[in-house]
């Protein structure tokens, strides 16, 4: 014959039932069975908190997706003056906010390009290879395209924020940040 | 799941000492070539006796009473597992409180292992590594009704007694039938001066009473 899956094997060694043990021990059962046990409350008690704080999440995204309007276009900043890069050539710069590093390439006599610096898997910061035609995250190998800032290979799955240049007589001009979720 | 007919016998009289248990279960790819069990000497200055020590799964393991990570964990059938290994800390509590010292502690994998009864085995219906090799079946798994069978004069106990604590286990321990029951006071022991000589267990003597009765 084999026992039931519940029974109470283990015998506490003041000799007493499970139910009239300390709550320590009904907390952390000895018996497998009962140790992995989940009683219909639990379960519904942990998908009541877990729906609730998916449908706070969504809230949450929708007040901070209301501040972001109100906060407004960012600031045009002058980068580089347009000789100041070679072609494929680089430049590290700060935009819109002191935390925020981006990098600008030249890809050509008259195109430049913007991105943020950080990686969308987990903001490492990105390497520019004009030669490879990509941006690339040496954390985990990711690779973005240079000229869209899509994603070529590896873990990222949203493309580099793309900063939208302006080019008035021979300054740069940072005018923007296009964030893309696909 | 081992099934409930079979049950595990522990027969120390019988053991040779040939160290094939020891072998066997160091083969063993669960446990990574490491043996779960050893023998023990009963007397080692006055003789080669031994017994051979595997979990005896008790009714209320100390090894899991003290494991403070809650890793030790016992199956429906009543086999205590070795230590779960996302919980276990290597802290060595399971090894001092085991009366038997039967847990191991592996430095190397920060885990304690510990004799499971070849659960690997024992669940699909076979024997475990050991009871298969034993020449002399000190070590035997099979039913109550074969050990009763196969050894007459002896009397399978599962009751062990340290000081104050009273251990039933799932393991039985083959005993000579009218042999009286001996307790080893730990405590007592605990604070004794080693003096060079150990304990004898007088085991045997009820079998020689019982001899000379016929």
């Amino acid at each position: 014959m084999i026992r039931s899956e519940r029974e109470e094997l283990t015998i506490p060694p003041d000799g007493r039932s499970l139910d009239e043990q300390p709550k320590w021990r009904q907390d952390f059962p000895i018996d497998w069975a009962e140790a992995h046990y989940v009683s219909r409350r639990d379960f519904t008690k942990f998908m009541v908190l877990t729906s609730l704080a998916f449908t706070a999440g969504q809230f949450w995204i929708i007040v901070r997706n209301f501040l972001r309007k109100r906060r407004g276009e960012a600031r045009i900043q002058p980068i580089a003056t347009t000789d100041q890069l070679p072609i494929g050539g680089s430049l590290a710069f700060i935009y819109p906010e002191s935390h925020d590093t981006c990098l600008l390439v030249r890809t050509a006599e008259k195109t430049f390009v913007a991105y943020s610096q950080k990686c969308t898997h987990l903001s490492c910061a990105v390497v520019p290879q004009p030669d490879k035609s990509r941006f690339y995250c040496p954390c985990h190998e990711g690779s973005f395209d240079l000229a869209t800032g899509a994603t070529i290979a590896g873990p990222p799955q949203r493309p580099l924020p793309r900063i939208r240049l302006e080019v008035r007589g021979d300054l740069i001009y940072a005018t923007g940040v296009e964030v893309k979720t696909i | 799941m081992v099934p409930d007919q079979n049950e595990f016998f522990m027969d120390p009289n019988r053991c040779i000492g040939c160290q094939a248990c020891v072998q066997a279960c160091s083969e063993c790819e669960t446990h990574k070539g490491y043996s779960m069990i050893h023998l023990d000497y009963v007397d080692r200055a006055h003789s080669v006796q031994t017994t051979p020590v595997v979990c005896l799964h008790c009714d209320s393991p100390t090894c899991a009473e003290v494991c403070p990570a809650d890793a030790i964990k016992k199956t429906a059938d009543g086999v205590v597992q070795t230590a779960l290994k996302p919980r276990c800390i290597a802290c060595n509590n399971c090894v001092l409180a085991c009366p038997f010292g039967v847990p191991k502690m592996k430095t190397e994998f920060k885990l304690m292992m510990k004799c499971d009864m070849c659960y690997d085995r024992t669940s699909e219906g076979l024997k475990p590594m050991c009871a298969t090799v034993c020449p002399s079946q000190a070590l035997f798994f099979g039913t109550r009704q074969e050990i009763e069978l196969l050894r007459p004069r002896s009397v399978a106990t599962n009751q062990f007694r340290f000081g104050e604590q009273t251990i039933t286990t799932k393991v039985n321990m083959m005993l000579p039938k009218f042999g009286k029951a001996e307790y080893v006071d730990v405590t007592a022991a605990m604070s004794e001066r080693s003096s060079g000589k150990t304990i004898s267990l007088n085991i045997l003597d009820g079998m020689y009473d019982e001899e000379q009765s016929q």
